[in-house]
């Protein structure tokens, strides 16, 4: 659940989702669930020409499964606290088997 | 924040905001997750994403590239959609065209993403409108030079050691 946690520290921001068909949609990260499923707002597309069908599309729910790199911005990443929660989970994980 | 653990109802007052008042809790939610004080749990689901895209007309891509537009009737959390007074929209050779499709149950794996249509920007559309006899043989050259430009792309992935990624979007 640790990227979970993360995504939703990253509300209100702008990020960029790449999915797999090479489509990049820039927008305002509204929410995110359990499977990564994406709510961006204000959306932008790279590239317009190619993707008639977004024209007027204002905002869109991308589906978790088909997101190939989310682009963050990198002064909302706190990379230190982000390698600490992923020991603490890794921690958890192997310790939680014995239970 | 970042240890994000589901919790067990009872320990959520000692440990997290209280739900704010005057938004009833259902049965539905046996688990809380340690939130940013700020949002309610329930802004991070599904269902709350999808609730404010109900009704409204979407412009919806499946994984096999078919655009359909229509309006979300019904959903849940995979998502597999419901969407009513359904119109598939073709493009081809800078044209479109648009044939009805009745109303479709949409099995979740197969959505890309679900776009909500802004009704005043609707009708801009910057190419022109033709007959799908027209467009159906353009389509057919245009999905086999996807298909073939696609090959060569995973061809060239792979030998630089990159892994498939499994299925073909476009």
């Amino acid at each position: 659940m640790l990227f979970f946690s993360f995504f939703k520290t990253l509300v209100d921001h702008e990020v960029t989702i790449e999915l797999k068909n090479d489509l990049c949609i820039t927008g305002t990260l509204k929410s995110v669930d359990q499977f990564l499923n994406i709510k961006l707002d204000e959306i932008r597309v790279k590239d317009e020409a190619r993707y008639p069908h977004l024209a007027a599309v204002k905002n869109v729910f991308i589906r978790g499964s088909v997101v190939r790199y989310v682009h963050l911005p990198a002064n909302a990443v706190d990379t230190a606290l982000l390698e600490d929660a992923t020991r603490r989970e890794a921690g958890n994980a192997a310790g939680g088997k014995g239970r | 924040m970042f240890g994000g653990h589901y919790l067990p109802k009872t320990m959520c007052s000692s440990l997290g905001d209280p739900p704010p008042k005057g938004r009833s809790r259902t049965g539905a939610y046996e688990t809380l997750y340690i939130y940013p004080p700020t949002l309610p749990p329930q802004m991070f689901t599904t269902s709350a994403q999808l609730l404010d895209l109900t009704d409204k007309k979407l412009m919806i891509t499946l994984r096999d590239g078919r655009k359909i537009i229509g309006v979300l009737r019904a959903w849940d959390q995979v998502p597999n959609l419901v969407i009513q007074n359904t119109t598939e929209r073709i493009f081809a050779g800078g044209m479109y065209c648009d044939v009805p499709r009745g109303i479709l149950i949409v099995r979740g794996e197969n959505v890309l993403l679900l776009g909500e249509i802004d009704l005043d920007r609707e009708d801009d559309i910057p190419l022109p409108q033709r007959s799908y006899a027209e467009l159906a043989p353009l389509q057919e050259i245009e999905k086999k030079e996807l298909k073939r430009r696609d090959k060569v792309h995973r061809k060239k992935l792979r030998a630089l050691g990159f892994e498939d990624e499994g299925e073909v979007l476009h």
